[in-house]
């Protein structure tokens, strides 16, 4: 049997997740390297709409992974069913993207299965004969290729961002799609999760606003925060934070810009003391321009950044806010 | 309850980092502190323990500096540690960390344990969820809120984009912590005081052994990752920055 590549497309509550396209994208970039084939499959009940959703891509077959034990959403029900399914079909390498959800059940999965999981990963190249991941540590400071050792099939999951969902080629006709039942026997399950709900109205829409000044750790006191506050009214644009600073409880959560708050593309971005964590970066990066203040000169943040100011934002900002207003004047 | 509470000492969150000669690591001779999330993770244990009676009991990997994290967390009122003592238990993929810690509690037989949610050197997210499925446990990742029921617990999942879940689970359980689960504590002097004479256990790398596979994930090199955005860095003293960013704002982003 030929070398094949499984993409594991992510949905839930019976939606399709998008960022699965950025894993597809990946996916087929790899495929054409190796010449393995692709294939993708879609964990649920009564995920056909999905299948066929992903059908459009350039893939060579599309599974529906099938059981009405599969919604809602469990990482016994998941690991139980890919078991199976994956154990049938032996692929080389399975990909997921590096969600919420595929953190809860892909560990278990790989362990259940006896293999690996290369998690986060931001690149994956052929290397001889084996694979060679890039993924990012010590919090973005950092990058490292990764080699594989064990059996397949191999797993990993892409960092959200590190592949374009647009580039996800469209196959010429739909790919075939076929419907695997699988079978999850009674107490597999041992989680009762109920029904996804969110805290609280949003006060504040950050997704609205077109300028946003944000914080983080560098702020150091809550007191500061005000500093900031008004740089954000001299420019009319709304304040929110890093997740430290929402925790700390110096702004609301509502506030918060990541993959655990909002995701924003405002016209102008100015990141004050923010080092810029992954999953602060996720949440931001699509911003038209990207300012970054920070003491560190090797802080993450100034991989986005358009425009860059290495220094103290204490130092910075109160002439900034005072310029900003003679702009305005 | 008894709470076991898998801690991780890492680099300091702004420590200049520099790589070692062969390009495979950082050079360690930097300032060290808890991982983030653990800190929250013990926290929550402390809290479930003063609730509900029971032990806490921290664990973590690494050479003697690591034993630090471990003290800390006596101080703060865990009742004992824990300490897999070796350089060579830093190098370990997840999947052998979950071994080690498996093989260092076997007999011991405790209600949860914890981890944080990642850890800010590796990044894996994946100690926790592994161990369970080690010790054939169920588990729950990314956890904002535990609550002890007659049959298990109950315990609040984020999710993204602002939403939340509840899931009810038996015990034994693995449960990763996301930071900002609570509010943390600092350790007092008598704490600190006490913390000497509370029990502190060494494994070995030796010990641990046989519980180990070879890594399956090898780390080539490590390095400084390539710019992908070109950025302008503006330069010169607070009030000359400033001018120019505004300029920069008003002419080339037009937002002012």
């Amino acid at each position: 049997m030929a070398d094949t590549i499984l993409v594991v497309v992510e949905q839930r509550e019976g939606k399709l997740n998008r960022v699965s396209f950025e894993t597809i994208a990946g996916a087929q970039a790899i495929a054409a390297e190796t010449g393995w084939t692709l294939e993708a499959a879609v964990v649920g009940s009564g995920v056909g709409e999905i299948a066929k959703e992903v059908a459009g891509k350039k893939l060579a077959k599309v599974y529906e992974v099938e059981s009405a034990k599969l919604e809602p959403y469990t990482p016994d029900g998941f690991v139980a069913a890919l078991k199976q399914f994956v154990g049938q079909r032996q692929p080389r390498l399975v990909l997921m993207p590096h969600t919420y959800q595929v953190r809860d059940f892909a560990p278990q999965l790989a362990t259940a299965l006896g293999r690996t999981l290369v998690s986060d990963c931001i690149g994956v190249r052929k290397d001889g004969d084996g694979l060679l991941f890039t993924r990012q540590m010590f919090q973005g400071k950092f990058a490292a290729d990764v080699a594989l050792g064990g059996d397949p099939p191999y797993f990993a999951t892409f960092q959200t961002g590190a592949f374009r969902a647009d580039k996800a080629e469209a196959g010429a006709s739909a790919a075939p799609v076929e419907t695997v039942n699988v079978e999850i026997a009674d107490g597999v399950i041992r989680t009762h999760p109920e029904a996804p709900f969110k805290e609280a109205k949003q006060a504040v829409d950050l997704t609205q606003a077109d300028i946003i000044v944000a914080v983080g750790r560098g702020i150091k006191e809550q007191k500061n925060i005000d500093l900031a506050k008004q740089l954000a009214d001299a420019l009319g644009g709304e304040l929110a934070a890093s997740r430290p600073i929402c925790d700390s409880g110096w702004l609301p959560m509502d506030r918060q810009i990541g993959s655990s708050g909002q995701t924003v593309a405002p016209k102008l971005y100015l990141a004050l003391g923010i080092s810029g964590a992954i999953q602060h970066i996720v949440g931001m990066k699509g911003s038209r321009t990207i300012v970054a203040v920070n003491k560190d000169a090797e802080a993450p943040i100034f991989e986005v950044a358009d425009f860059g100011v290495v220094g103290n934002l204490f130092d910075i900002v109160p002439p900034l806010i005072e310029e900003v207003k003679k702009a305005k004047a | 309850m008894k709470i076991l509470v898998c801690m991780k000492q890492v680099p300091q969150k702004d420590a200049p980092l520099k790589l070692n000669e062969s390009g495979t690591w950082i050079r360690e001779d930097v300032s060290y502190e808890v991982n983030e999330p653990d800190a929250y993770a013990l926290e929550e244990a402390l809290r479930q323990k003063e609730k509900h009676g029971g032990e806490v009991v921290v664990i973590t990997a690494g050479p003697a500096r690591a034993q630090q994290v471990l003290r800390e967390a006596l101080a703060k009122g865990a009742d004992r540690a824990i300490h897999l003592e070796d350089a060579g238990f830093v190098g370990l993929d997840a999947f052998n960390t979950a071994r080690a810690f498996a093989a260092a509690i076997k007999d011991q037989p405790f209600d949860l344990i914890f981890t944080g949610l990642q850890s800010d050197d590796y990044g894996f997210a994946q100690t926790g969820v592994i161990l369970a499925e080690l010790l054939g446990w169920p588990h729950a990742t990314i956890i904002m809120q535990i609550e002890k029921k007659d049959s298990g617990i109950r315990v609040k999942r984020e999710l993204e984009a602002g939403f939340f879940q509840y899931v009810d689970m038996p015990i034994p359980a693995v449960l990763t912590i996301q930071s900002g689960i609570n509010k943390l504590r600092y350790a007092t002097l008598i704490g600190i005081k006490q913390a000497k004479n509370k029990p502190m256990k060494k494994v070995t790398l030796a010990e641990a052994q046989s519980a180990l596979a070879p890594n399956l994930q090898q780390i080539r090199r490590l390095y400084i990752p390539e710019k992908t955005k070109k950025t302008e860095l503006l330069q010169g003293g607070a009030a000359e920055v400033a001018k120019k960013l505004v300029e920069k704002l008003r002419d080339e982003a037009r937002v002012i």
